[in-house]
């Protein structure tokens, strides 16, 4: 055994790095980038063009009064219809099976039937009733589009939420319960100190989706005359013709949609830092 | 119970209105879905492509048309085509254009629904792993019948469940085009009701109308998933 070191082959440089190609993918990539682009050119062009300070100084106020009238309603309906939705969720799973009927139902009616055609429905349904709401003392409140559209939201929502709040609490395992059980709490203890706080958490993301989804259907309010952020948009649109009122709202909601996106994701991660591996 | 009475079929009383709404409900969601599926999936062909700019395409796509409210879309829909429309007949001749509703409907709900549809299919491409195709490969198909043959079948699958849910939103958010004054269901009520001054019967007929349509679909969905499935291990 002479000197093996001397027949060693010497190390190799790796191969130069494949230079990456402009192949289809990369192309229809560049261009399609490029069209959207110039149609934000095209869309911050048109605003500045046509931007007309006697439209922008009378409506742009409406709008953000608008946008105040949205908020109020999203940030109302979505938490009374959580309060409403953790009792619908709860009737659901009742043992009882003409209260958890009667739960499915109504969830099962205000999902799988508009929001637009459920809103008509109380607002005008009201209007035919007057007479009878007025006896009964609560015209005042069926009067206001307002307050008929924010009701028809709150039990919207609760019926979604509903949904959340029972999938969620049924994700957690029987363990639970019978652990709690095992160290004397009652069934009411268990569910509020240790099924709930664990079952919000799963349905953060859901619940999330449902506040962005009532952002955007809030603006079927405006359907019936609420001046909200889409209405105080229409009512500009329709005395004006001027296209970029519509534009304004869509740049408002999209950057609303995407914060409350965003700040979501943060939340969630933060709030399930301790579930993460 | 003389309300009853107001569903006559024919001239004296809604039923054939509320029918033909329907008809035309029905009809606007039918034709939304093949083209909506479609973009759908060519926007989640790009979000799985791996090439960046191609996805930041993509992703500014979805994150455009699931932010905009439906309605506020179905309005730049329609009116900003008129609008640009009439610009551009107006370059030829000064004849007055109008802009279909049904079609402008049909291109609101279908970008919307597309992308919805191309986060389904993303996260199902998500679900498919890389040695199917890779295997496809090995077996010397090409891409497109690697695609057709493994990676379609597999999508179907995967997706199918987040679908179903989309068709259901997807004929509920055709009732918004009655503000257009297209002829759907919920804009047959709106006249029914204006007429009859029954705003409570006709609007709780339309929405079990909704209810139906939404029933039966749920039933047809239950049943292709069920096929699609089928070679799935059934589990307890």
């Amino acid at each position: 055994m002479s000197d093996t070191t001397a027949g060693m082959i010497a190390a190799r440089k790796p191969p130069p790095q494949a230079r990456k190609r402009w192949g289809a993918a990369r192309i229809a990539g560049v261009g399609l980038c490029a069209i959207w682009v110039v149609l934000g050119i095209a869309l911050v062009a048109s605003l500045f063009s046509g931007y007309d300070a006697d439209v922008f100084n009378r409506y742009m106020p409406r709008m953000i009064e608008g946008l105040w009238v949205t908020a109020k309603l999203v940030v109302l309906s979505v938490s009374a219809g959580a309060v409403l939705a953790l009792f619908v969720a709860l009737a659901r799973m009742s043992d009882n099976w003409i209260v958890s009927k009667l739960a499915f139902v109504y969830v099962y009616a205000f999902r799988g039937t508009p929001l637009l055609g459920q809103v008509f429905l109380l607002y005008y349904g009201a209007g035919q009733f007057v007479d009878y709401l007025e006896a009964a003392g609560v015209w005042w409140f069926f009067r206001e589009a307002y307050n008929c559209v924010l009701l028809t939201f709150i039990l919207n929502t609760a019926a979604y939420q509903a949904e959340i709040f029972k999938t969620s609490i049924e994700s957690i395992p029987r363990g639970q319960w019978e652990a709690a059980s095992s160290l004397g709490l009652h069934k009411a203890q268990t569910f509020w100190k240790i099924i709930l706080p664990q079952a919000l958490i799963t349905a953060l993301r859901p619940l999330g989706n449902e506040i962005i989804l009532m952002v955007k259907s809030s603006a079927v309010a405006s359907v019936v005359t609420v001046f909200d952020l889409m209405g105080a948009t229409k009512l500009a649109f329709s005395r004006t013709y001027d296209f970029n009122v519509y534009m304004w709202a869509a740049i408002i909601y999209l950057m609303i949609v995407e914060t409350l996106r965003r700040v979501w994701a943060v939340l969630e991660r933060r709030l399930t830092r301790h579930l993460e591996r | 119970m003389e309300v009853l009475s107001q569903l006559a079929w024919g001239a004296n009383g809604w039923a054939d209105e509320l029918a033909a709404g329907t008809w035309l409900t029905v009809r606007l969601a039918l034709a939304t879905l093949p083209f909506g599926l479609a973009i759908g999936l060519l926007v989640a062909l790009a979000k799985a492509s791996g090439e960046r700019s191609l996805e930041a395409a993509a992703n500014i796509y979805t994150t455009i048309f699931r932010g905009l409210p439906e309605l506020l879309t179905l309005f730049i829909v329609y009116y900003g085509g008129q609008m640009a429309l009439q610009r551009l007949v107006g370059l030829f001749t000064d004849s007055y254009v109008e802009v279909n509703g049904f079609v402008a409907g049909m291109v609101a709900l279908g970008l919307v629904f597309s992308a919805y549809a191309s986060e389904v299919f993303a996260s199902a491409f998500k679900g498919i792993p890389a040695g199917q195709g890779e295997a496809a490969k090995a077996l010397g198909m090409n891409r497109w019948q690697a695609f057709r043959l493994v990676t379609l079948p597999q999508l179907i699958r995967l997706s199918i469940g987040g679908l179903s849910n989309l068709w259901l939103v997807l004929l509920k958010e055709t009732s918004l085009v009655s503000v257009i004054a297209l002829n759907d269901l919920l804009r047959m009520t709106n006249l029914a009701q204006g007429s009859t001054k029954q705003p409570l019967f006709f609007y709780s007929v339309a929405l079990l109308i909704y209810l139906v349509l939404s029933l039966i679909s749920s039933r047809g969905l239950g049943a292709i998933e069920d096929y699609v499935k089928r070679g799935e291990e059934r589990r307890a």
